[in-house]
């Protein structure tokens, strides 16, 4: 036979190195090999349609990885030589990286979990290989980011013990819901909640303006596993888009399912991304941008981009959407007002803006934040100068889906606090919005579950039935060291002492700027 | 502008995360430390699965095995994933040459037609056995409960997808890239009676549920008689059938199943040895599918090396076996 | 409603090469400078074509290597051989 050699073109190629090694089994039923396609609902005629979002044979991965990995690694060094952390904006900023630690690296280990699992579950090669890369990459993000932190946790409080915390304290059960929501859900769901709404509509929001951020703030390590980490995510959001289009293509009774979904974790992510508002709106002394113009442009343009392109399959903008775009003008503040309340049951410090921070504010919402919440900064400073820092003693009511205490308000009276409530058998339960109660009302038997912090410390399964016990031996948060506020905790101090001021016990703040 | 730092300022005030501090004492630690230990979540989980209501997530009891810390199973070769991709990226780096000159020159296409077609029947359909492997180990990372234990597994995962992309590349070069060989190879795998013993294996593999006699099987039993009866024993008849130049195509598959004995002994050992429960427990299921592994692979030694060769590899497999404290029925044992 | 596709980069060197590359296939596209990154954006549709990068950089490159610098998207993805393309329908 005489042969000639040929270069494929990538797509071909990567069929024959994908998909053609997977057969019809024969000795064993498909059902039983994947048990879990079926009981969703979602009807799948022909996985031969699926289109790979991205044709990475793992030679190539393995290849560019290491390219990525190498240099991220040298940049880690170099800041941990260096002490680069003493060249950040300000030693506030670091708080931000807590939050992050605690409530966002252990979602990266779970998606890796969850990718894992619907790497073996899809009867779809195709899908089946484009997740488990999927799962690796999330391997990567969890572990880089360890790395990334380890030189942070050496100098500065509330990094100690992330996963630990990330089980047990009250506003890490946000994030961590979140993803045993999607991960205890079915293979399908999986995908529409993580691949596609999360990281296609709503993840830009976390990694693209908050890491823009962390390089305006000197935190060289932070932006380098951040970006490294989002050259990974152009791939998974490129799944997710195709996960969705796919699926509303096999079949039009898949299109009402979907949608569902879609209006589902939609609400989810946004709530959660409520922290990431708070994030950018306060944690970072640098600002890059705010969080309602991140939200203008990465959901409200892109979002509406990409559902305009999904018309055509019979998709509507997620349910709610109206409620969470006026809602860009509050959730950062609402949130922040919250975390300075309970700044004693936190594993980062908080604090009021300055004056230049608050005329920032000011200016980026222009119709909210003097009218609604620029008075009751102002009292709490005024408090806080003479010696009374505000913390609120009471526990909140918690949300039963999304589990944030309820402090959201109504769309149309920002005065008037969202509440809702149902009784479902014999039971009542709270909720903050239209939104999570749907979620529920769909599902009660699934939330009803739900390990709620507040009601768990009540009932005494927290290692103590007071919060002082609570926070020191039940969440490792370090009393005096990890909390409190952030004006003349020992970790202002500390900064103070590496830019070689004198100690500085009140909050810095001018007469004027109060007025 | 003079900033004076004081010394104790940089001074680190503690040296690594307190989960790290508790196994290991508050010493700086190792990147394979702080990547494996305890990041992965515990306790208080929210909704039981809606796949499987009767375990929670991360479920310790989705395997019979019972481990006081799954965590005391680490990895020898301390891959974290910058670790692993690195290593891999060198591996890649070796075999992308040789397959490169192997294409250059034409080797594959100036083999004898009745040697290239050996290489379809008895080494491409391995492919297929690859991506079985696959499959299994993207499950045992997805159920397995500690760090150090499911990251080893995905590894695992990617590289069997990695050498099942290989071995396809190899029919690629003998038909010019049209596909046919890979049809004919696929062909042998689906009906040819040498293949049926051990897709039905393969298939039977994919329903195994419990993650730990999954890993036992794919990772041990199947690879520990598969890998080097393929890769030597017929890697040297292939060489004496015209087909030496073969041999570079599949250097990164023997080092590759030499570096996995670190891991695959270690974790064998140290589960075997954490109680006569999981002992017995081993045991039974290695004298459940030990005698099926070795049938399933006889009609490829029988074609190819002559069923000796296999037995000695058999008899090898028992020796390795007794030296994690388990038996099988090779000759030494 | 105008309809946008994005593209962004870390700031580095191969960025430079990709923004000249994209910009001269793309005379629409807006080029945005943030810190640390560059994006890209441009109603509907934008290309990034093999042969003019290999023009800008005088060397073979392969439509993969994008992938360590890309930081995020925005639109549906058509990838081959000589061309990456976002776009939306």
């Amino acid at each position: 036979m005489a042969i000639k050699n040929k270069k494929l073109n990538l797509k071909d190629k990567y069929q024959y190195l994908t998909r053609d090694m997977a057969w019809d089994p024969s000795y064993q039923k498909k059902e039983d090999i994947f048990p879990d396609e079926q009981f969703e609902g979602i009807k799948i005629s022909d996985w031969s349609q699926w289109e790979d979002p991205f044709r990475l044979t793992m030679d190539a991965y393995w290849k560019y990885q290491a390219e990525k990995e190498k240099k991220l690694y040298a940049i880690f060094d170099a800041f941990a030589q260096n002490n680069g952390h003493q060249n950040i904006s300000d030693a506030r900023y670091v708080n931000a990286l807590k939050l992050f630690l605690s409530g966002v690296s252990p979602l990266e280990y779970a998606a890796f979990q969850g990718y894992a699992r619907v790497g073996r579950q899809f009867s779809g090669a195709g899908a089946r290989v484009a997740c488990q890369m999927q799962a690796i990459d999330e391997l990567r993000h969890s572990q880089t980011q360890q790395h990334a932190m380890s030189h942070y946790n050496k100098h500065f409080n509330g990094l100690h013990d992330a996963a630990h915390m990330h089980d047990r304290v009250w506003f890490l059960s946000v994030p961590k819901s979140f993803f045993d929501d999607a991960r205890s859900a079915g293979p399908f769901e999986f995908l529409t909640a993580i691949s596609f709404s999360f990281e296609y509509v709503l993840t830009n929001l976390l990694f693209v303006p908050f890491m823009s951020g962390a390089a305006y703030n000197g935190d060289m390590a932070t932006v380098t596993f951040g970006f490294s980490a989002q050259s990974d995510e152009a791939r998974h959001m490129t799944l997710g888009l195709e996960v969705i289009k796919f699926i509303l293509e096999q079949h039009e009774d898949n299109v009402p399912i979907v949608q569902r979904w879609i209006d589902k974790w939609f609400w989810r992510g946004f709530r959660l991304l409520s922290l990431v508002g708070m994030m950018m709106d306060y944690m970072l002394p640098n600002k890059v941008m705010s969080w309602a113009e991140a939200w203008e442009v990465y959901y409200e343009q892109n979002g509406g981009a990409l559902f305009k392109d999904l018309e055509r399959y019979g998709i509507r903008p997620p349910k709610y959407q109206d409620i969470a775009n006026d809602a860009k003008h509050h959730v950062s503040h609402q949130a922040w007002s919250t975390f300075y309340q309970y700044g004693q049951a936190t594993n980062f410090h908080t604090w009021m803006p300055t004056g230049e921070e608050m005329a920032w504010l000011s200016e980026k919402y222009p119709d909210t934040f003097d009218k609604y919440y620029r008075p009751r900064f102002e009292h709490w400073a005024k408090e806080h100068a003479e010696g009374r820092r505000f913390y609120n003693n009471t526990l909140p009511q918690l949300c039963q889906v999304c589990q944030i205490p309820t402090i959201f308000t109504e769309k149309d009276d920002p005065g008037q606090l969202s509440h809702r409530q149902i009784v479902h058998e014999g039971e009542r339960y709270h909720f903050c919005s239209d939104g999570c109660c749907d979620i529920f009302r769909h599902e009660p038997e699934k939330y009803v579950q739900a390990w709620l912090p507040v009601h768990q410390i009540y009932q005494g399964n927290c290692d103590g039935g007071d919060v002082e016990t609570v926070v020191a031996k039940y969440y490792h948060i370090n009393i005096g060291e990890d909390n409190f506020e952030y004006i003349g905790s020992p970790e202002h101090q500390r900064w103070l002492a590496i830019k070689g001021k004198a100690p500085e016990p009140a909050p810095e703040r001018s007469g004027q700027d109060a007025a | 502008m003079s900033i004076e730092i004081k010394t104790h300022s940089v001074e680190p005030i503690r040296q690594t995360y307190g989960h790290i501090a508790r196994r290991f004492g508050d010493k700086p630690a190792s990147r394979y430390q702080e990547a494996s230990f305890d990041i992965e979540a515990k306790t208080n989980f929210h909704y039981r699965p809606l796949w499987d209501p009767q375990h929670t997530l991360n479920d310790p009891t989705r395997t019979a095995i019972r481990m006081d810390d799954w965590y005391a199973v680490t990895d020898p070769r301390q891959f974290y994933y910058g670790a692993y991709v690195g290593n891999r990226a060198k591996m890649q780096e070796a075999a992308e040459s040789s397959y490169g000159f192997s294409e250059k020159r034409n080797l594959l296409t100036r083999m004898p037609d009745a040697t290239r077609e050996q290489l379809l029947r008895l080494m491409v359909p391995l492919r297929h056995v690859e991506l079985g492997a696959n499959m299994n180990n993207s499950k045992i990372a997805g159920d397995a409960t500690a760090t150090t234990v499911a990251q080893m597994h995905i590894y695992q995962a990617m590289d069997r997808l990695g050498m099942g992309q290989y071995l396809s590349r190899i029919a690629l070069m003998i038909d010019g890239s049209t596909g046919a060989a890979l049809d004919q190879s696929k062909g042998y795998w689906m009906t040819d009676e040498l293949w049926q013993p051990m897709r039905r294996l393969v298939e039977d593999s994919l329903v195994v549920d419990d993650w730990f006699e999954l890993t036992l099987l794919q990772n041990l039993l199947i690879d520990g008689l598969l890998y080097p009866l393929v890769y030597d024993k017929m890697d040297q008849w292939l060489g004496e059938q015209d087909a030496e130049d073969i041999s570079m195509l599949t250097e990164f598959m023997r080092d590759w199943f030499k570096e996995s004995l670190r891991w695959t002994n270690a974790m064998v050992k140290t589960v075997a040895g954490e109680s006569e429960a999981n002992q017995a427990l081993l045991q039974s299921w290695i004298n459940h599918w030990e005698p099926r592994v070795y049938s399933a692979l006889k009609p490829l030694a029988d074609a190819s090396t002559g069923v000796a060769a296999l037995d000695e590899l058999r008899d090898q497999l028992a020796t390795r076996l007794n030296k994690l404290g388990l038996q099988s029925q090779g000759e030494s044992a | 409603m105008s309809q946008l596709v994005f593209i962004a980069f870390q700031d580095n060197d191969n960025a430079r090469y990709l923004v000249d590359a994209i910009a001269a296939d793309n005379p629409e596209a807006e080029v945005q400078h943030q810190p640390a990154m560059i994006r890209i954006q441009a109603e509907k549709r934008l290309v990034i074509n093999r042969e003019t990068m290999e023009e800008v950089l005088g060397r073979e490159w392969d439509v993969q290597e994008m992938l360590i610098d890309v930081i995020s998207i925005g639109g549906n993805v058509d990838e081959d051989d000589d061309h990456f393309i976002l776009q939306w329908n």
